[in-house]
């Protein structure tokens, strides 16, 4: 972490999470003032997976330019394929009771397993899924797009449409993702009970590594050679071609690898929250990550990964204590950030702790 | 079209073109141009407006085919090659305004301009060799940036951004450099500083510049070549030139 003061101010706040949250929870008794709940563990746990998405989509807007508005959609088929995984592991406790066909599918009388089900009952698998899916998506749909030089609006443009038809897909029972319900009711994961306050430490921890080691890689990305490309890209697209770079192939590997990191996002969220449904398509979900990243500080990663926590945070009081005000209030966010701090809260730090 | 190389080559020349017509809708903007530049020369080419100079550097880097003519680098048929072919195969071209990225550092601007494998994967993981790194540092020091080499090329002033771009053609390391009027909108102390970066990279590189500065011209030009409605109308040293009737009534008659 040399020369990045506040990426290691980062690492040092999850390590310090990643160890003293567990034991607040597990080792302070409930009736102390230093004791954190279970709620509050996964409540950060969500928070922390929210950053992550953060940091796929401010490697691709703040680096190289790209303003996708579909991330939601990467970050719910990781979820998806987490969530298929959890659902095969339900078996003979649904409701109906049936041993490999998940409720919906009994509700729905069908008689047989999907062929896009298979598999998803071995873990290693699923994950595989996890990484998979959203990298395909991503590179078909960025092979296209950017082989013809689809640029700025258009783009995401584009990429809003996309993730805005995958939720009416997924919305439809019969493409076989359980339809406006999703997937929910969740008993365990590899064999550890998902309402264990045991289960959902463990998870939270893996949360916090996953969070490190995915600003390790986007930081390691963004201080390569290739990363110094990246932003020259953004700058001045047409030059950094005329240089000899392949500029459709440097965004594609970064948009699908900023697709990745979307999905694991997804797949870790989905068994600490305990549903994923089509809703999590939504267009509004993917401008709420942007406008995290905006508030935090666009190309900075940490400002990214820090605006997630803040807002949602934000998102997490207001809509408790005056839910109809929360989304004026993010509008209200959105714009003051725009005008007042252009380079989001890391501008207010001194400027050689951030990228350019 | 000539496909064989022809013998002034063995007298050192690098750059031949021949008799090249181009035409736009009926216009001739080269009519017939013939010109040789000799390896490790400084030439200027000047001209009026028209005359036919930035559409002679297109055919020389592939933008423009030729409708007759031929041209050749070394023994190489321009007329074969694809624009980034011709970059790669050592003719370097400074447009007129200049491009670098004015948020990476100086340094940085020349680091990616460096010759060798650009796919992602392998910048991804590159390191800078002890060789580039040198070559880095001479470049620096030959457009006179060796002290601002930290410094983000956005707040350059205008020259200093006119040699960095220089400085990145060099880092291809091409035998050929056209420079397109290199000295516009430069202060006196930029345009003298540019003279002599010019005049440094003569011998080792061909340079060849596009110049409308009367003055800049004199300082460095060894050979004038002068343009006019597509073809060359005069060629030698500045004062023979000036001299000649013919450019006087182009320039003076215009």
């Amino acid at each position: 972490m040399r020369r990045d003061p506040a990426g290691a101010t980062l690492m040092a706040t999850l390590a310090v999470a990643a160890v003293l949250v567990p034991i607040l929870n597990q080792l302070v008794p409930a009736s102390s003032p230093l004791h954190v709940s279970t709620y509050v563990l996964t409540l950060v746990g969500k928070y922390l997976c929210y950053a992550m998405l953060a940091l796929a989509v401010d490697l691709i807007w703040g680096y190289c330019g790209i303003l996708s508005l579909g991330h939601a959609a990467f970050f719910s088929l990781g979820g998806y394929a987490m969530g298929m995984y959890l659902m095969r592991q339900i078996g003979r406790r649904g409701v109906y009771g049936d041993p490999i066909l998940p409720d919906f599918m009994v509700f729905l009388n069908w008689h047989r397993l999907p062929w896009f089900w298979h598999g998803f009952n071995y873990f290693p698998f699923a994950m595989a899924m996890v990484v998979f899916v959203p990298a395909l998506l991503a590179f078909v749909f960025g092979w296209l797009a950017f082989r013809s030089r689809v640029t700025g609006v258009y783009l995401s443009i584009m990429t809003q449409a996309l993730s805005y038809a995958l939720m009416l897909a997924f919305f439809r029972n019969d493409m076989g993702f359980g339809g406006n319900n999703g997937f929910t009711d969740f008993k365990d994961l590899l064999g550890f009970d998902l309402h264990e306050d045991s289960t959902r430490v463990v998870l939270f921890v893996a949360t916090a590594i996953a969070l490190a080691a995915a600003y390790a890689a986007c930081r390691g990305i963004a201080a390569s050679r290739a990363g110094r490309v990246i932003r020259a890209i953004r700058d001045s697209e047409s030059r950094t071609r005329f240089l000899g770079y392949r500029v459709e192939s440097y965004k594609l590997w970064l948009f699908v690898f900023s697709a990745v990191l979307a999905g694991v996002a997804g797949a870790l969220y989905v068994p600490q929250v305990g549903i994923i449904n089509p809703s999590e398509f939504a267009p509004i979900n993917s401008i709420e990550i942007v406008i995290w990243v905006a508030v935090g500080g666009r190309g900075t990663l940490v400002g990214a990964a820090a605006g997630a926590v803040l807002v949602n945070y934000a998102k997490t009081f207001f809509t408790g204590a005056l839910p109809e005000v929360w989304l004026y209030a993010l509008g209200a966010i959105f714009i003051l950030v725009t005008l007042f701090l252009p380079r989001g809260l890391m501008g207010l730090l001194p400027r050689s702790s951030e990228a350019r | 079209m000539i496909d064989t190389p022809p013998d002034e080559l063995l007298r050192g020349t690098i750059l031949d073109l021949k008799d090249l017509t181009v035409s736009f809708d009926g216009f001739k903007a080269l009519n017939g141009l013939s010109l040789q530049v000799d390896k490790g020369e400084l030439r200027c080419i000047i001209g009026p407006n028209g005359a036919g100079k930035t559409t002679m550097m297109d055919v020389v880097t592939g933008k423009t085919r030729p409708d007759h003519g031929s041209a050749f680098f070394g023994v190489i048929n321009l007329l074969d090659l694809s624009e980034p072919e011709i970059a790669q195969a050592g003719i370097g071209r400074k447009f007129q305004k200049p491009t670098v990225f004015e948020r990476l550092t100086v340094f940085e601007n020349l680091e990616l301009s460096l010759w060798g494998d650009k796919r992602f994967l392998t910048s991804l993981f590159a390191r800078l060799t002890k060789a580039q790194r040198d070559h880095i540092r001479d470049v620096l020091e030959v457009i006179g940036l060796a002290a601002d080499h930290g410094t983000i090329a956005g707040s350059l002033s205008h020259g200093q951004k006119q040699w960095l771009e220089i400085g990145m053609l060099l880092m291809q390391e091409p035998d050929v450099l056209l420079v397109d009027e290199p000295v516009a909108g430069m202060t006196p102390q930029e345009t003298e500083r540019t003279a002599q970066l010019l005049l440094s990279l003569m011998a080792e590189h061909t340079v060849i510049v596009v110049e409308h500065d009367m003055d800049f011209v004199r300082s460095i030009a060894r050979r004038v070549t002068v343009l006019h409605e597509g073809r060359v109308l005069a060629e030698g040293d500045m004062d023979q030139v000036q001299a000649d009737p013919r450019v006087v009534e182009v320039y003076l008659g215009e």
